[in-house]
């Protein structure tokens, strides 16, 4: 089958668009964006209503619109940025076309009516249920059959990224193996097929039962499987964000991966254990065997949490040694000081690896232990754990993306880049504080998805100490700062793509050119042959282990204080 | 060379690592199976350890277990709903029931002695959050969960449901009391 089409070369970055993948990414970063839009609207009510002194919205209007905001936040937000993110890691990548494009384009449309079938079901308000909907508490059917349509279709998705990869192996546009980042995406992309089949499995049957053709789902078997998905869809969202932490190493500095070899096999390690990590969600649960939960959490979720201490280590690593390179190499942080600052994609990049690793991954650990789950289990200091992971994590790093593509594959200069400038820092840092302050309140017992923590019209009000009530002021404060900073990046964003000087769309031709090989490095090196590459980088990991030690300890501590359960 | 270009070296998995790496990794592995080791370690010596104790159950089941309870060893009711306040003997099994939206009974415990907690809904989730000590169980309708408890501080403690469970979810909140 040839289908015609072009490519052009695009003239600041070097990168070859295919016309047909420049079109599907350009759609699904859109329809992403509006649905980021809409979930952050959403979360001014939420947030105003978690807030005490401002306490907004109606019970019913917090819940319905709260399901809302995880939804669109979590999964269409997310979901349609990574298909994008595929078709990129694969078309553009890899300098070959677009596997059936027709296909992709019916994936992008199941998406899109799916995202849409679901908010109006949610809208309409027999469906405040929040993104996990338990059973047996019942959405209407709209509800799943939107969820469903929407996974099929980013289901499609990923097989037309899949069927890239083989055409660009077909058509020999590269040589020997795929590129780090592409790599990355494979990983996502198999975690993906995993993830999206465990999620067909629970929500057609509960689709079923909300249309009273099946008369029951278990509610255990339910959490089960349902944490199968949800939990796997946040790996997918980790590898997705590596991914794009190395692209964006590689194009801000240069920076080659310190080893393929650890950092490919960190990418392995996930495919291997992360999805098998949903156990730590249902560590509070009846039913489940002790040694299930502990083989679960420890043995595999620790392989995947060294994984990503791995990556944790290796991205800045490399950074490093590219930045030496070019000659900083004073002390253990010149490197870092001289970093370009000033530019998002860089600095978007940076505050989201520290933040993911030393809010996000510290307190996920801490929480994924079997017994300290206890002490945070249905707490806001869950919300507050992934806030630094989806948000400072996986959002900030598509941001910091987006900064780099809308030049590249929009075309357009990006407008008010003084804004720009300011947006990660704003975004990221207010963020940083909103997680810590909603782990704070966590840590004092404040539930989560509770429309008021004073309890107005129960007999037996408990009192919540003054500092929660404090924590949680925080909360909206750093919550509303936070709004401000994503708001910022869609007024840039749309601004850009609306009003933007258009760009120069560089050499079109009828066929692509292919990468040539990479000439090997000049020395053959051998273990630990560049010495101690990256010292700045090693002290920044020592910190990172203190800390996370730490914290670790003190929650056992205080753990070991309550009273005695068996 | 980049990260987005194919590697140089065809075979990855023979790219030699940098000693940060190699030091980094084995660091991070030890520290993993120290975690390994902790959960491990809790259950043998730890004195708090969720219990996976757990029957299948029906609501009639359970309510009448609990009723049963609630006849033999109400000390005194409260709030105009006059909700049983039991006070069971050491070493009992105590009925806590979760449903829309409320908890029933009160329990009345002593300190430094120990119960059977039979936890389950009779409806949808919910979630047993012991304030302030913050110990927080998972309640799922079906399951009956039984919990050993041994209290270890006296005082009034309060059961807030914190699992989202509908509209009145935020008025679902009872007390504990330890002697
Ligand atoms: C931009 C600022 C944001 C603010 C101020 C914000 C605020 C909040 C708050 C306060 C909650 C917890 C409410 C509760 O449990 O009572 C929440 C829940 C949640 N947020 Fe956000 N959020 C923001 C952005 C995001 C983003 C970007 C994502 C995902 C990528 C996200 C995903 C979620 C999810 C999945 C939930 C859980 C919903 C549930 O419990 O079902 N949020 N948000
Ligand atoms: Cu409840
Ligand atoms: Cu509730």
């Amino acid at each position: 089958m040839s289908t015609t089409t072009t490519y052009r070369t695009c003239p600041r970055s070097g990168l070859q668009f295919e016309s047909q993948a420049e079109k599907l990414m350009i759609a699904n970063a859109v329809a992403a964006v509006v649905f980021l839009l809409i979930g952050g609207i959403l979360a001014v009510g939420v947030v105003l209503t978690r807030w005490p002194a401002v306490h907004w919205l109606q019970a019913d209007t917090f819940y319905q619109v709260l399901t809302a905001h995880g939804i669109d936040m979590l999964i269409f937000w997310i979901i349609f940025f990574e298909i994008a993110v595929l078709y990129f890691c694969s078309s553009t990548l890899l300098r070959c076309r677009l596997a059936t494009p027709r296909i992709a384009w019916l994936a992008f449309a199941l998406m899109l009516i799916g995202a849409v079938t679901n908010n109006v079901a949610v809208y309409q308000g027999s469906s405040s249920v929040m993104m996990t909907s338990y059973v047996p508490m019942m959405a209407a059917p709209a509800f799943y059959l939107g969820l469903i349509l929407f996974a099929v279709g980013a289901l499609i998705g990923c097989f037309v990224f899949l069927g890239t990869l083989v055409i660009a192996k077909r058509d020999k546009t590269y040589q020997g193996s795929v590129p780090l980042v592409t790599f990355g995406a494979v990983v996502a992309c198999i975690i993906a097929v995993f993830t999206i089949t465990s999620g067909a499995i629970i929500l057609i049957p509960t689709f079923l039962m909300s249309v009273g053709i099946v008369k029951e789902v278990d509610p255990l078997v339910y959490r089960t499987i349902w944490w199968a998905f949800g939990h796997s869809s946040q790996q997918i969202n980790v590898a997705a964000h590596i991914s794009i932490w190395y692209a964006i190493a590689a194009i801000a500095f240069g920076a080659k991966p310190m080893s393929e070899r650890v950092s490919r096999g960190a990418f392995l390690l996930y495919i291997l254990f992360l999805q098998l990590a949903s156990a730590h969600h249902l560590l509070a649960d009846p039913g489940l065997s002790t040694a299930w939960k502990v083989v679960n959490t420890s043995y595999f979720m620790y392989f995947a949490v060294l994984a990503s201490m791995i990556h944790g280590l290796t991205i800045p690593g490399a950074i490093e040694v590219a930045q030496r390179q070019k000659g900083y190499t004073k002390g253990l942080f010149e490197w870092l000081r001289k970093a370009p600052w000033g530019n998002p994609v860089f600095s978007g990049m940076f505050i989201s690896l520290i933040g993911f690793g030393f809010l996000g991954g510290i307190s996920g650990v801490m929480m994924g232990t079997e017994q300290l789950n206890m002490i945070i289990h249905n707490t806001i200091y869950v919300p507050g754990h992934f806030h630094a992971t989806v948000v400072v994590g996986t959002t900030l790093s598509f941001m910091a993306l987006t900064y780099f593509l809308i030049p590249v594959l929009f075309r357009r200069e990006m407008i008010n880049p003084g804004l720009a400038k300011l947006q990660p820092y704003l975004f990221g840092l207010s963020m940083y504080f909103f997680c810590l302050v909603m782990m704070g309140a966590g840590t004092l017992g404040v539930s989560r998805r509770h429309w008021d923590m004073a309890f107005s019209g129960s007999a037996m009000a408990y009192e919540w100490p003054g500092a929660a009530y404090l924590m949680m002021g925080l909360v909206g404060i750093a919550g509303i700062a936070a709004i401000t900073g994503g708001a910022i990046y869609i007024y840039i964003t749309v601004g850009s793509i609306l009003w933007g000087k258009r760009l120069d769309k560089g050499a079109e031709s009828a066929k692509f050119t292919p990468i040539p090989p990479t000439a090997p490095s000049a020395v053959v090196q051998s273990y630990g042959s560049m010495g101690f590459a990256a010292p700045g980088t090693f002290a920044l990991a020592m910190v990172f282990l203190v800390a996370f030690v730490l914290y670790y300890f003190i929650n056992w501590k205080y753990l070991s204080t309550l009273w005695g359960m068996s | 060379m980049s990260a987005i270009l194919p590697p140089s070296e065809r075979l990855w998995w023979k790219h030699p690592l940098d000693r940060v790496e190699g030091t980094w990794i084995a660091i991070a592995l030890v520290w993993c199976l120290i975690m390994f080791a902790m959960m491990v370690g809790w259950h043998v010596y730890g004195k708090q350890n969720l219990s996976t104790e757990t029957y299948r159950t029906k609501p009639d089941m359970f309510a009448a277990k609990a009723q049963a309870v609630v006849d033999k060893y109400t000390v005194r009711t409260e709030t105009d709903d006059k909700i049983p306040v039991v006070h069971p003997p050491e070493g009992s099994d105590v009925y806590l029931i979760a449903r829309l939206w409320a908890w029933w009974p009160i329990l009345e415990l002593e300190k430094g002695k120990t119960y059977r907690l039979h936890l389950t809904s009779m409806d949808y989730n919910h979630g047993f959050s012991l304030q302030p000590a913050n110990i927080n169980i998972q309640v799922v309708p079906g399951y009956e969960h039984v919990v050993t408890v041994t209290p270890n501080q006296a005082g009034s403690f309060s059961v807030v449901c914190n699992e989202y469970c509908g509209i009145n979810h935020h008025t679902m909140v009872s007390r504990l009391y330890v002697k």
